[in-house]
């Protein structure tokens, strides 16, 4: 049994790059986790698109309202809808066999989903969902192709819809390329809905670790502080090898 | 009597302990007036960094284990738990998870100057044996903390290397069952891991340690000369270019000490994941035995020789060229006959072959991350052979070599 699945394991060992790489290229962020109002847009975004079918289960909302200075009533207030205390892990009220049989799979954990993609890659699928009624739930995502998960955000961005156009690279190789061009306006102008996911994104970055924050700030003054002792350290080795010739 | 100072301090606490328990002689057999050559370079400061990282991780991991659940279903979220709720939680995991990375990091460096300088040739054979084996129970520790955090490449990382003994005829199957203790990698696998990881290997690893410098001070130091400093005594019976261990070489491994930390700070703090390379994107993902991730890669310290099992076409083969390229190691003091110890007096040749071999080492930790692409691997079988080839070169070189003439005492910078 085993020896079969190594044996799969190293034959597929070549399609593994390819599949990694996915050939999509991908939007850079450009997220910036000191900007506190962007992580509070991007909660707000978070709680109330996303946290009814994923849950943040790894993560407390009393840590978000004091990390992103959010007063905790009306973190209470306007940031939990499923009640309880604030001291509590951002469960979702959906059973996972529920959402098994309207998803086809349990949509995932989103507490670490920022380390495990990377932002680029949340920035880049958040914008790159297109109409396809080929599709149970009527969309497809370029990011991720036949990915269970409807467009959430369509209300805000409206709708994409894909155009496929051939072009020749410098080799006069023909390969063709998929854009998308939006054919009925949201409730967001583009480079509004480019902002609204940035911030949503920036805030999974910090939900993936609440404390790279703090740990930056920490770094500089341990960087400091072995600086400093580095010399007294040189300057004391120094003076007790003066007599070794 | 009583005005004698020398006497006055053979009373006191000390007095009453050493005439219970060798303390002084101890401190000074190992510290005192433990002789170590004057010349010292850079490349010895692997030595007290090494043994620093090495209680690093133990206290780390301590302390990470008052929180850290061994259970299949609990695990994962432990290791966040750690990184949000537990105070100072996420600054102790990842000192813990650079240091495994920096531990190896040291000890390649470490074992690399016991090469170039020929530390390993008599009488210090045994000091080599026993790093080697330290070497080997470090990759067991590391390979089995890494299963720890249960996340995707822990879990399938773990799968593949223990289908390697898969490979083995007749009794494969039966022996990675038996290491599983599943049919897959499940709680039972992480039980047992984590029982020899904080446990079982540490204490192994320790004693090792311990035999390591017991053994190096029974012959004494080499040194980037490779002369041996004992040959040359003074009239207190001290070798003439050694110094005392302590302070000499104290004080100026606390500069090695800071400079390493520096570094290592920085990875702790502003790189963490070192894009990949200490903390794999995959691993935050919860270990799924249904979903095989896109692209298995063992961590970076394994990756030489990860690379050197997918170059060769057969399985069984593959594996038993992986064990030999580790194995061959251990046989370094009997492969490299040449009189000369430092690189510093052998000829081009040699210089030749241990270029090759760095080249050759790095380039398959490379390949080890890649794809098995055709081309890929092809590579990988060029640097697989340069690898083994160089230990044949050791056979040869000295039969023709021409050295140049070694000094009788060590040289100053």
């Amino acid at each position: 049994m085993m020896k079969r699945i190594f044996v799969l394991l190293l034959a597929l060992a070549p399609a593994w790059g390819f599949a990694a790489g996915g050939g999509v290229h991908l939007d850079k962020a450009n997220i910036d986790p000191t900007n506190k109002e962007s992580l509070q847009r991007g909660a707000r975004l978070f709680v109330n698109y996303c946290l009814s079918c994923h849950a943040a289960a790894l993560m407390r909302y009393e840590r978000m309202g004091k990390d992103l200075g959010i007063d905790e009533v009306l973190v209470s207030e306007n940031l939990m809808f499923t009640g309880g205390k604030v001291g509590e892990l951002m469960k979702v009220a959906t059973s996972p066999e529920d959402a098994k049989q309207w998803f086809g799979t349990v949509p995932p954990d989103l507490s670490v989903i920022a380390r495990a993609r990377g932002v680029d890659w949340l920035y880049t699928y958040m914008r790159s969902f297109y109409r396809d009624d080929s599709k149970i739930v009527g969309v497809n995502n370029l990011v991720f192709p036949d990915v269970g998960m409807p467009h959430v955000l369509w209300e805000l961005q409206g709708w994409q819809e894909p155009v496929i156009t051939t072009v020749k690279d410098h080799d006069g190789v023909e390969r063709k390329e998929i854009s998308l061009e939006l054919v009925e306006p949201g409730l967001m102008e583009p480079h509004e809905y480019d902002r609204a996911v940035r911030d949503l994104v920036n805030f999974l970055d910090y939900m993936g670790e609440p404390a790279k924050y703090e740990r930056r700030e920490l770094g500089v003054k341990v960087i400091m502080f072995l600086v400093f002792f580095l010399v007294v350290a040189y300057l004391m080795k120094r003076d007790y090898w003066k007599d070794v010739h | 009597m009583a005005g004698n100072t020398s006497e006055k301090w053979q009373g006191g606490l000390l007095g009453w302990i050493d005439a219970r328990f060798p303390l002084s002689s101890m401190w000074n057999d190992h510290l005192a007036r433990y002789y170590a050559p004057k010349n010292f370079n850079f490349w010895y400061y692997f030595v007290s960094l090494a043994l620093m990282v090495l209680v690093l991780q133990i206290v780390t991991g301590i302390w990470l284990t008052m929180n850290y659940k061994p259970d299949a279903a609990l695990a994962f979220n432990s290791v966040e738990y750690i990184m949000r709720d537990v105070n100072w939680g996420w600054l102790i995991r990842y000192m813990h998870s650079t240091g495994a990375s920096f531990f190896f990091i040291v000890v390649y460096l470490h074992m690399f100057r016991g090469l170039i300088y020929g530390s390993f040739k008599k009488p210090r054979e045994l000091i080599w044996i026993f790093g080697m084996i330290i070497y080997v129970a470090l990759m067991a520790e590391a390979f089995m903390g890494y299963l720890l955090p249960w996340g995707q490449m822990s879990y399938w990382g773990a799968q593949v290397i223990i289908s390697l003994f898969g490979a083995i005829p007749g009794i494969g199957d039966a022996l990675a069952l038996w290491i599983r203790g599943d049919y897959v990698i499940a709680d039972a696998t992480l039980n047992r891991f984590f029982a020899f990881h904080v446990i079982a290997l540490p204490i192994v690893l320790l004693a090792l340690v311990v035999l390591h410098i017991l053994a190096l001070h029974e012959v004494g130091s080499n040194n980037p000369d490779g002369v041996e400093i004992k040959k040359t005594k003074g009239a207190d019976g001290n070798p003439v270019d050694g110094i005392p261990f302590h302070p000499y070489y104290t004080v100026k491994d606390i500069v090695g000490v800071i400079v390493f930390l520096i570094f290592f700070s920085i990875v702790i703090f502003f790189m963490p994941e070192m894009g990949g390379w200490f903390l794999e994107k995959d691993n935050f993902i919860p270990a799924d035995p249904l979903k095989t991730p896109e692209h298995i890669v063992p961590l970076w310290y394994f990756t030489p020789f990860y690379a050197i099992l997918r170059a060769v076409p057969d399985k069984f083969l593959g594996v038993v060229a992986m064990g030999a390229a580790i194995f061959v190691l251990f046989l370094l003091p009997w492969l490299d006959r040449s009189p000369v110890k430092s690189i510093r007096y052998r000829g081009m040749p040699y210089k030749i072959a241990i270029g090759v071999f760095v080249v050759s080492f790095i380039a398959l930790g490379y390949l080890g991350t890649q794809p098995a692409t055709p081309v890929m691997t092809n590579f990988a079988r060029l640097f697989s052979l340069l690898y083994f080839g160089f230990f044949v070169s050791l056979l040869i070189i000295p039969t023709f070599e021409k050295t140049k003439s070694v000094p009788d005492r060590v040289t100053s910078k």
